[in-house]
């Protein structure tokens, strides 16, 4: 059973009615964009519209120019608890991602122990429900102990929750494997999520394949590494006709790939990671530790493509792929340190400003990062029609701010984006109609 | 890039990292310092006292033998205590971290650190990390860069074909993991030489390449003919297993130096290599001494040229030599 966040009281208790007015309403799930109000009451969105609402409310807010949006869906978000917890706990994380405007977060089945079995997931559930913050959801495993070789109980873990199977960075052993996972996820109507990177090219790469690793002597990751395991998924999505969705696309060749099995009406979808709009293979200039990530930055040209992607829609989503770390695992020489971003704190701004520079539109880019993965995931969100649980962000699309490690609330401070000046952080989040965080 | 850190705010030498992006006056200092150690000639006292009373650690995390011990005799010339340090790169993963080590040596008032590790960068790191007064020297890190063997290619190059301009100089063999290839090639460029060519097969030919400004070429033939200077870079026996390659056998026959073959191809090159040499591999044994080959010579250079490294790096730091010799 799909687990959800526990109804808002429909009690209209005093002081839970708000109405936000003359405010630039984004509302992907509709496609809509005007200027308005945007009413909540006991938890829901009561109103959406032009003209001011003539019920009263509790609480008025003035928009005066400023946008209102769902609250951001993120597909993949490791927040180090079970398991890593020196580098990250869910109080950490979850309160941090809210604060960033991520109503939800989607937590790959890699924790320690792995997300294989109905235990596990109790367990994350009861962390994260103490922890407060963003609502976390799960995958389950693809596979026992993401081992790759016998397949986990994903019967069981759909019972328990998961809203979709992965076998997050780890490989399986080989194809048939791949196919019977696919088959076997498709007949519960399981998502199967994907990082597609073949592991025997990829194996200790930490750049990608071109003339900035080759000037630096860093182990390179072709670009194949990721279309050989593309299209090794997607021959088995045309057996199966199993639901996959491809995670953190990096190429220009990925892209070309995931558009054409859509035009052939394959059952796909696919993210990006915010940082891969930005960075390049030229971040690991100078050995910046900060920027190694996997899948690696790639070239300029392919981050052209990735973002054009984005605007049409052929990539779906946009999402942080957060993965907080304890300072130690970024202090050695480049190629021995651990990849990964802090990002739940750079997937709004990051993504705010290409809708600076105009290469996303706002009402694109609110679906990318709500309506888009809410029905990735398939569960509510990415709406503010009246009747959904109110999960809002107000920005304002004016402001800016130079990133700071004195603002930053994650346990990770490993981001390349600190002395960035960017897009502020949300003026508002209100989750389930509460208010999270409201910047007087 | 790079060269910010291992300049001082006045664009003085305070650690070799990697000689891309290093100014050519600092080159030509270099090897005018290294001509004048190895100049001074073999009956005198080989002592100098330039570095009396200062302490140089080799910190070695792959195994050397040859590289460590050139440069201890070359810090040992120079009068500085030197302390060698061979760590086992697993006994670092096993609780002190590379950061400690450094910080553990630095709190003992060593002065310049010499480091040769596995992954490409720990030169720079150790040179981010480093307090003021400590100096770090790159014995070789990972596939990126080997400063002071470059440094005494071109100064044994200098020597012979003072005139590197109107040098066409092919590096041949393993490439793609080669962090002498790498280095040789900045040094060659600074200097001006009028071709460099890589020659290798595609498995061994990091991606991207050209944008150094080298041709590529995967036979021995196009990469030798006109050739003036040729160097071969030592295969390394786990190429075969990683894929790169079929066998030796079949790496000698398309791209082994023999005499027969450098007669034919480029004979009036001279041969280098950075050593130790795969006899029967990347070269014929008949090759390793004896007229087209500087090998030895190469050898002989590398102490005076880390000895001008370290002089120049811990004990005078003044930009401009005088009585330069150029070219």
């Amino acid at each position: 059973m799909k687990r959800h966040p526990p109804a808002p009281s429909s009690a209209g208790a005093p002081g839970t009615s708000l109405l936000i007015k003359n405010v630039r309403v984004l509302d992907p799930a509709a496609g809509l964009d005007f200027v308005g109000c945007l009413g909540i009451r006991g938890g829901r969105i009561d109103y959406r519209d032009r003209p001011p609402p003539a019920a009263a409310y509790a609480d008025v807010i003035e928009g005066d120019g400023r946008w209102v949006m769902p609250g951001l869906v993120d597909l993949c978000a490791r927040l180090r608890e079970p398991g890593a917890e020196h580098k990250a706990t869910m109080a950490s994380e979850a309160p941090a991602a809210l604060a960033a405007g991520i109503t939800a977060l989607c937590l790959p089945p890699d924790t320690r122990p792995a997300i294989d079995n109905a235990a596990v997931v109790a367990r994350v559930n009861r962390i994260a429900k103490a922890a407060g913050g963003a609502f976390v959801y799960t995958l389950g495993a693809l596979t026992q102990g993401l081992r790759g070789t016998a397949l986990a109980e994903m019967s069981a873990l759909k019972q328990a929750g998961v809203v979709g199977v992965s076998n997050a960075a780890a490989p399986l052993d080989n194809a048939r494997v791949a196919r019977r996972a696919l088959e076997y996820a498709a007949g519960l109507e399981l998502t199967v999520h994907v990082l597609a990177l073949e592991a025997s090219l990829a194996a200790g790469g930490v750049a990608h394949e071109g003339p900035v690793a080759t000037r630096l002597g860093l182990p390179a990751i072709p670009v194949a590494a990721e279309t050989t395991a593309i299209r090794q998924w997607l021959s088995l999505v045309e057996d199966t006709g199993a639901r996959v969705h491809f995670g953190r696309l990096a190429s220009a060749r990925a892209v070309a790939l995931i558009e054409s099995a859509k035009a052939r009406g394959l059952p796909v979808s696919a993210d990006v990671a915010a940082h891969q709009l930005f960075l390049t293979e030229a971040d690991l200039e100078d050995f910046n530790a900060m920027a190694h990530v996997i899948p690696p930055p790639r070239s300029a040209a392919d981050r052209e493509v990735l973002r054009a992607a984005l605007a049409t829609g052929v990539i779906d989503a946009v999402c942080s792929d957060h993965q907080p770390h304890e300072a130690d695992a970024k202090i050695n020489p480049l190629p021995l340190t651990e990849p990964g971003i802090s990002a739940l704190e750079t997937l709004l701004p990051l993504t705010l400003s290409l809708v600076e520079e105009g290469g996303l539109g706002p009402l694109a880019a609110a679906a990318r990062l709500s309506a888009a993965p809410a029905r990735i995931l398939g569960i509510a969100g990415g709406s503010l029609a009246p009747g959904a649980v109110a999960d809002l962000v107000l920005i304002d699309p004016r402001a800016r701010r130079r990133l700071d490690a004195r603002h930053w609330r994650s346990a990770g401070h490993n981001t390349p984006f600190f002395g960035y000046r960017l897009p502020a952080p949300p003026l508002g989040v209100w989750r389930a109609g509460m208010p999270a965080l409201v910047y007087s | 890039m790079n060269t910010h850190l291992q300049l001082d705010e006045r664009g003085r030498l305070r650690h070799l990292l990697t000689l891309e992006g290093l100014p050519r006056e600092h080159l030509l200092e270099l090897l005018d310092r290294a001509e004048s150690f190895a100049g001074a000639g073999d009956n005198r006292s080989k002592k100098h006292p330039l570095l009396h009373g200062r302490t140089v650690v080799n910190l070695f995390f792959e195994p050397s033998t040859r590289t460590r011990t050139t440069f201890e005799i070359a810090a040992k010339r120079l009068s500085a205590d030197v302390i060698n340090l061979q760590v086992d790169a697993s006994s670092t993963s096993k609780g002190e971290t590379l950061l400690d080590t450094l910080k553990t040596l630095e709190a003992m008032q060593v002065d310049l650190f010499v480091v040769r590790h596995q992954a490409s960068g720990a030169a720079h790191f150790f040179a981010a990390h480093a307090g003021p007064g400590v100096a770090v020297l790159n014995a070789g890190d990972g596939r990126h860069a080997h400063p002071t063997q470059a440094l005494l290619d071109v100064f044994t190059i200098r020597r012979h074909r003072p005139d590197f301009r109107k040098l066409t100089v092919a590096i041949v063999g393993d490439v793609l993991h080669s962090r002498v290839a790498r280095s040789d090639i900045h040094a060659l460029h600074t200097f001006g030489v009028r071709e460099i060519r890589v020659v290798a097969p595609r498995t061994l030919i990091p991606a991207g390449i050209e944008t150094l400004g080298v041709r590529v070429c995967h036979t021995l033939q196009a990469g030798l003919t006109g050739a003036d200077i040729v160097m071969l870079l030592r295969l390394q026996k786990e190429r075969m297993v990683g894929a790169f390659l079929p066998s030796t056998a079949e790496f000698h026959r398309d791209f082994g130096l023999t005499a027969e073959r450098l007669a034919k191809l480029a004979p009036e090159a001279l041969l280098m290599h950075p050593g130790p040499i795969n006899r029967g591999v990347e070269i014929g044994g008949e090759l390793a001494y004896g007229a087209p080959s500087l090998i030895l010579e190469q050898v002989s250079h590398g102490i005076a040229v880390r000895m001008a490294a370290m002089a120049m790096i811990i004990h005078d730091r003044n930009p401009v030599a005088k009585g330069r010799r150029t070219r």
